[in-house]
């Protein structure tokens, strides 16, 4: 056979290979990580997942700002056990991740040089106990709808890990609202102080749903790939059409003022989201990027030794292990 | 009001408070996200058992007394927790060893509260042996990784270890009223927990590879509510919602 003969059959296996894997992916099957993938499949993936697990763990960080402060026993205990919910959520997901062929410290490596992006909500300083309430209403509100229908992706771990995060979600959602619905219970200055994240909290999570449908670069690959199933813009309005009557609930207002059923379409209309904002944060210069950032390098820096020694612990069990199995 | 009582079960429960916001401090911020969420889980178990001691306690004293009311709403000489826990998170080896030193004290306490003749601490004393044997194991776990894994990392666990020494005495000590609810068969004389305390501990290090430190020159002052200076940073940031929104519900 000559070389361009070899070539061409090459080609032909990998795009028999191709059609087969998207055959797979039109009929509802799951790939799993020992499953032939297209190189961009896997490439993709490892981006998104990463960026998922990248969003829970630097997502600890402005809820762990008021675990020492919360205002009472039962609200502590309530947010400790939900930011280490994130931190479950991160193992899950670099573990996902894992299964593509990159290691975790790749990965955070990857977070630590700025590489990697991750949700720039948490870019945002909690600056009130309020602000507890907002982010699991409104954040984890958002992240059900963005990841309730990536529990039926393509990729066998990265929906299985879904289904059990979904499931917290869905938990600190209510967890949030319930928070609100103390403070709007409350004083006034508990009302004020719930409007008061709802005010700064509001337009960040419309943005977490991400870019408007014209500037997505990825969609229609993903939708492909059932990494999406819905265009940024649908899931946006779905999260305003859904939380627009828990803002009723509450009695809060949303700060927008063109927000407005429209009989016609069924949905609410809104005012225009400041993109330029939007990408200012993404681009790192957000209120927190270099606070965040500077949080999970300095951990990971000051936990260079922690971790050396563990492993160099469990190398010496292991040599004593192998010696006394020799001396036997 | 019965009033030792009281004063015995802030005695027990300040304990778990402060040094369950320890860890809390550190949730988001550790050297793994696999001992993040350990740190966290021990935290919360702590928490967990100073509801429960915290409940009783308002119930005995009456009135609008509340858990958080007798969590937030103390003064700083008011509160019984022993010095060792209120140690700040110098670097994980402290953290570490504040938490193993303590952890060993209170699994041989609940070993013992468990017989209380009230029913209310023994139940909350049989509910967090579990626990408390899951932490002693954690921590003692991490003394033997960092004090037997690298030199850097046994320097490190033996600085902690040196420094916090001179707080464990105090975790004997017998207060008034703990002295006369022993009689009563209520309260444990912790003063009996002792020699197996240093037993359990010096066989730990001495597996890590540490030294068991010499220094007999203790610190206490906690018990009495006289504490370090890292306890009033540590209330300020406890105690602020409560402070600056008084008489709200959250
Ligand atoms: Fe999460
Ligand atoms: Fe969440």
């Amino acid at each position: 056979m000559s070389e361009a003969q070899l070539k061409n059959t090459g080609t032909e296996r990998s795009r028999s290979l191709e059609e087969i894997f998207e055959q797979r992916i039109a009929n509802d099957e799951k790939i799993e990580p020992k499953d032939w993938m297209p190189e961009k499949y896997r490439k993709t993936h490892i981006r998104q997942i990463s960026q998922h697990a990248h969003s829970e763990i630097v997502g600890m960080l402005p809820e762990g700002n008021w675990i020492t402060r919360a205002p009472s026993l039962r609200r502590k205990v309530a947010l400790l056990a939900k930011v280490q919910d994130e931190a479950g959520h991160g193992l899950y997901l670099y573990s996902a991740c894992e299964t593509l062929g990159i290691s975790r410290d790749e990965l955070y490596d990857q977070l630590h040089s700025g590489k990697a992006k991750y949700s720039s909500i948490f870019n945002y300083p909690t600056v009130t106990w309020a602000d507890m309430g907002a982010i699991g209403w409104l954040v984890d509100g958002a992240a059900i709808i963005n990841q309730v229908p990536l529990c039926n992706t393509s990729y066998g771990p990265y929906a299985r890990a879904m289904i059990r995060v979904c499931k917290e979600e869905s938990f600190h959602q209510r967890q949030g609202f319930e928070i609100m619905m103390s403070l709007c219970n409350g004083t006034e200055v508990q009302k004020q102080m719930a409007q008061d994240a709802l005010n700064r909290w509001w337009w960040p999570s419309l943005m977490m749903l991400g870019p408007t449908d014209s500037e997505s670069v990825h969609t229609e690959q993903s939708m492909k790939w059932k990494l999406k199933r819905k265009t940024n813009d649908e899931l946006r309005q779905q999260f305003i059409d859904q939380t627009v009557p828990q803002a009723d609930i509450l009695g809060l207002t949303i700060p927008d003022p063109d927000l407005k059923w429209n009989e016609e379409t069924g949905h609410y209309d809104f005012g225009e989201i400041d993109w330029e904002e939007f990408w200012q944060v993404v681009k790192g210069h957000g209120p927190c990027n270099k606070e965040r950032m500077n949080a999970r390098v300095g951990a990971w820096e000051r936990g260079t030794w922690v971790r050396d020694a563990a492993m160099a612990y469990a190398e010496k069990q292991q040599d004593k292990k192998v010696n006394s199995a020799k001396a036997v | 009001m019965k009033t030792n009582l009281y004063n015995y079960i802030l005695e027990l429960a300040d304990n778990c408070l402060i040094a369950g916001q320890r860890l809390g401090e550190l949730c988001g911020h550790g050297p793994s996200l696999e001992t993040d969420i350990a740190c966290t889980n021990i935290s919360l178990d702590l928490f967990g058992q100073t509801r429960s001691y915290f409940q009783y306690a308002a119930d005995i004293k009456g009135g609008d007394a509340s858990e958080d009311s007798i969590a937030f709403l103390r003064y700083e000489r008011q509160y019984k927790n022993v010095l060792l826990v209120e140690q700040p998170n110098r670097d994980f080896a402290y953290t570490i060893a504040r938490q193993y030193l303590f952890d060993v004290f209170h699994l041989l306490l609940l070993e013992k509260l468990q017989f209380s003749q009230d029913m209310i601490l023994s139940a909350i004393a049989k509910k967090s042996i579990k626990e408390a044997s899951y932490h002693v194991r954690f921590t003692g776990d991490w003394i033997k990784r960092l004090g037997d894994g690298t030199e850097e990392s046994h320097a490190k666990m033996q600085e902690a270890i040196d420094g916090l020494w001179t707080y464990t005495n105090e975790l004997f000590e017998v207060t008034e009223e703990a002295k006369i609810l022993a009689e009563e068969g209520i309260a444990v004389n912790v003063s009996t927990l002792k020699d197996l305390y240093y037993e359990k501990v010096s066989a730990l290090l001495t597996e890590a590879t540490l030294t068991v430190p010499e220094n007999k020159y203790f610190q206490k002052g906690g018990k009495s509510g006289i504490h370090t200076e890292h306890m009033g940073y540590l209330l300020a940031d406890m105690q602020y919602m409560q402070r600056a929104y008084p008489n709200m519900k959250w």
